[in-house]
């Protein structure tokens, strides 16, 4: 069967197990952003002066916090499906087994599972995107762009996810990840703050990590300030990213579930 | 109720009841003492009661009405001092899964406050004897069902219990895994120690226990020794007779009289008799067409079919 | 090994309850030892807790810190940002490490490895086990407040020698927490419960007591009213108030609210435990 035919199989398998849950996972895969931005951007923006908002760019600190938000949600989303329920299908669920008993090659898992993360992504973006508006952060009619952006991030950070998950037998190596990837690029990728205030051989490591491109993106296009020159760069690294991490995913695990 | 209990009684249970929380009786007045050194077995089908009254007698199942005394003590009172001198297999392994076979032995023992140089000694004699040595250092998972159960005898060992409770101890087991236990079980017995076994297989528990209750809906309905039990409840030999459809619709009476008495069953008829052949004779003699005859001695599933008119297992 | 069943057990005479008490106590470090065992190879996941709050000062602290002027708080004490974050954070690691810990590892024990009914066949009972979990997520949780500690101090964030006490008071809100979550795993049913008391109870405590901003005068007074009838909150104003020097009436107040809700919760999980285990 097709790419395209297989991968949407594999998409609405996990459609059917959604629907029972998308009640709460709608609420909780939202509610962490969501709130992340009424504390800080409110509670913490009361404590800057006007000056302070210099550093943002002049725009109120929820304001250029929001984006940032979005961007990190679309990665912490696809950081939740792309590891242990994986890992789940893989081994003790033993779903990949079953499917690919059927024409169904891992090839198709793979990008059926990509297809699955973008469709989650765009979603929540939707929505949270909506909350930004209310919340009166969106400059620009360009913003909508940032639903396929985050989706971008999205499967770009879901395809490596799923290349490590495959190569993983037990949950010690996904704890090393939250703890020291996730988290950081978290806290560290202009998501907050801006990266000026690192010291500068810090920020340039910031530079080559994959949210933060996703973070000027989406910035830009919500608060209507993307530079063009950049925007090229940034696509591409998120675009590379997404085609490695396809290629090591799909590698990784047709290794694993033949051995 | 004061029955003075006989000194040398293990366990002395005098109108022993319980009753859940749904309102469900699961055991219903039992009355039974246990001796050291024996073997004593609690025989019957699922439900009938035994794992209850093993979770009792282990404390970890709160008495709802009667008498209980383990090695003395009350269960209300004294549980803590009650477990620390028995020795418990369940029905369903609890080993810890996050530990290794060694491991399991060793923090089980810490948890009785067994010293360490005690704890290491029995710790190696007990994976001797329970022959998992060469798995000492595995994890617990990958163990086949007959090695966790043996690794489970070891643990309640480790503290060098008066008494040992084993429930259903080889029920899930394949037939070599269950020989072996039975033969460690032996060995236990051989060394003294007294023994709960708890079965619905005749054959264990007429292989492995001194002294037999027969347990059915809550309640006791015999004791003894087998061979006791046997002799009372059922003839010498039991002679079984398959007939064709046909043949058995018109029997009609045809087997009177030539046994103490005939069991139907859906599949063959049971007469007990004290000599099968001359039974099997006399069957021929009046001219009834068997399909197949087997003459067997009676065993504890006679019994069980004597007194409770279902079989041991369903 | 070939001793005889012995039947000349001395009876035990009735220690008092005091003795009783601390008997199992005692007898409960035995679970923390078997924790121990367990995670002698795993103990990169257990130090790796600790680089979480150090990320957030790191982070947020110094990285909002360099823009946000210090501040004064509501007793008058001008605080750079930092020095405002930083004891928050310490709350909040001992709230999320004795949280997590009791909720997920404790869940799994108690209702798919079956691993406590093994332990309940020895002289172990609800008690120790209860007191083992807490005990253990307890040393996790010295771990971590001992480490940001040693980080604040480094960083010159601790203002006042009052900030010692900063270090127990982090463990009584570790002991407080692991209660809760003792209580609170109890009640769950599935892996996918979880997420109600990670989700709507957590992480709006972590975001809302006071961690990254004053809440007095920025949020509605009706939602200040409930928040200070929440644990973190009393955490962190117990610990702020240590680290920044400001120990008064309120300071007390959090401590005793601390003290009240872990004997609460303790005494909660001690009796879902029970009514799980025993039947």
């Amino acid at each position: 069967m097709t790419v395209l035919a297989g991968s949407g199989r594999v998409w609405q398998r996990n459609f059917l197990v959604y629907r029972r849950l998308w009640h709460r996972s709608i609420a909780f895969g939202f509610l962490q952003p969501v709130l992340f931005l009424t504390a800080m951007g409110i509670g913490v923006g009361a404590l800057m002066s006007n000056q302070d908002l210099a550093a943002f760019g002049g725009v109120p600190y929820i304001d250029w916090l929001g984006p940032g938000l979005l961007s990190a949600m679309a990665m912490q989303t696809a950081t939740f499906e792309s590891t242990y329920p994986i890992m789940n299908k893989i081994m003790w669920g033993r779903n990949y087994e079953a499917m690919l008993s059927t024409p169904l090659e891992t090839r198709n898992l793979v990008i059926g599972e990509l297809f699955w993360v973008a469709f989650r992504i765009g979603t929540l973006a939707a929505v949270f995107l909506v909350v930004l508006a209310v919340f009166g952060i969106v400059r620009s009619p360009f913003a909508v762009l940032a639903i396929p952006v985050a989706m971008l991030i999205g499967v770009a950070f879901s395809s490596c996810l799923l290349a490590f998950t495959a190569t993983q037998r037990n949950d010690v190596g996904f704890s090393a990840l939250f703890r020291f990837v996730i988290n950081p690029l978290f806290l560290f990728s202009g998501t907050f703050f801006p990266l000026s205030n690192l010291p500068d051989q810090v920020a340039w490591i910031a530079w080559l990590t994959p949210l933060y491109h996703g973070v000027q993106l989406v910035r830009g296009l919500v608060l209507d300030s993307l530079s063009l020159a950049a925007a090229p760069i940034h696509l591409a690294y998120l675009l590379t990213m997404l085609s490695v991490g396809v290629f090591l995913a799909d590698r990784n695990l047709r290794r694993r579930m033949a051995g | 109720m004061t029955t003075p209990e006989p000194p040398s009684s293990l366990v002395h249970a005098r109108g022993l009841t319980k009753r859940y929380a749904n309102g469900f009786t699961a055991v219903d007045g039992v009355d039974f003492d246990v001796h050291p050194g024996r073997a004593f077995g609690f025989l019957g089908p699922n439900g009938a009661g035994k794992t209850s009254t093993m979770r009792m007698i282990a404390c970890s199942s709160p008495i709802t009405e009667g008498t209980l005394r383990v090695i003395g003590m009350d269960p209300r009172t004294q549980a803590r001092e009650i477990k620390a001198r028995l020795g418990v297999v369940p029905q369903i392994d609890n080993l810890d899964t996050e530990l290794t076979v060694r491991e399991n032995l060793e923090m089980y023992a810490r948890y009785f406050d067994i010293p360490r140089d005690v704890a290491d000694e029995r710790t190696e004699e007990l994976l001797a004897f329970v022959q998992l040595s060469e798995r000492a250092k595995d994890q617990v998972e990958p163990l086949s069902g007959g090695m966790k159960r043996r690794l489970t005898i070891a643990r309640a060992l480790i503290n060098d219990p008066n008494l040992v409770i084993l429930d259903e101890p080889t029920t899930g087991l394949d037939p070599q895994a269950r020989h072996l236990l039975w033969e460690r079980l032996y060995q236990l017995k051989r060394r003294g120690r007294t023994l709960i076994i708890t079965t619905h297989y005749m054959d264990e528990a007429e292989q492995l226990c001194d002294h037999l209750v027969v347990m059915d809906k809550a309640k006791i309905v015999a004791e003894g020794s087998p061979r006791q039990l046997i002799d009372q409840h059922s003839t010498r030999e039991v002679l079984e007779l398959r007939f064709t459809d046909a043949v058995r619709s018109g029997l009609d009476g045809k087997l009177d009289g030539l046994a103490d008495r005939v069991e139907e069953l859906p599949d063959r008829f049971l007469l007990y008799t004290t000599d099968g052949e001359r039974t099997l004779e006399q069957v021929h003699a009046r001219s009834i067409p068997v399909e197949s005859a087997l003459v067997r001695r009676s065993s504890l599933e006679d019994v069980f079919l004597r007194l409770t008119g279902r079989s041991l297992i369903e | 090994m070939t001793t005889l069943a012995r039947t000349d057990v001395p009876r035990s005479s009735a220690p008092g309850p005091l003795a009783t008490a601390w008997s199992r106590v005692w007898r409960a470090r035995r679970l923390v030892e078997r924790n121990i065992l367990v995670y002698r190879h795993q103990w990169i996941i257990i130090v790796s807790g600790a680089f979480e709050p150090v990320f957030y000062l790191l982070g947020i602290g110094l990285g909002l810190g360099a823009i946000i002027e210090p501040f004064e708080l509501a007793n008058g004490r001008v605080v750079a940002y930092a020095a405002f974050v930083a004891p928050a954070l310490v709350a909040s690691a001992a709230m999320n490490g004795a949280v997590f810990e009791t909720i997920f590892n404790v869940f799994f024990k108690l209702n798919y490895a079956k691993t406590y009914d093994g332990v309940l066949a020895t002289p172990m009972g609800i008690t120790e086990i209860a007191l083992g979990e807490l005990l253990w997520a307890l040393m996790r949780s010295t771990l971590y407040a001992v480490v940001m500690f040693l980080l604040m101090l480094a960083m010159g964030l601790i203002l006042s020698p009052l900030g010692v006490l900063m270090v127990p008071a982090a463990l009584l809100v570790a002991a407080a927490f692991a209660a809760a979550g003792l209580a609170g795993t109890s009640f769950l049913r599935t892996v996918n419960d979880f997420d109600i008391p990670l989700g709507l109870i957590v992480m709006p405590m972590f975001l809302f007591s006071g961690t990254f901003f004053p809440i007095e005068g920025v949020l509605p007074d009706w939602l200040v009213t409930i928040i200070t009838f929440t644990p973190l909150y009393h955490g962190i104003g117990l610990i702020r108030g240590l680290s920044t020097g400001i120990v008064g009436l309120e300071q007390l107040v959090s401590l005793g609210y601390l003290v009240a809700f872990f004997g609460v919760c303790l005494w909660i999980a001690m009796r879902q435990m029970e009514r799980k285990l025993i039947k």
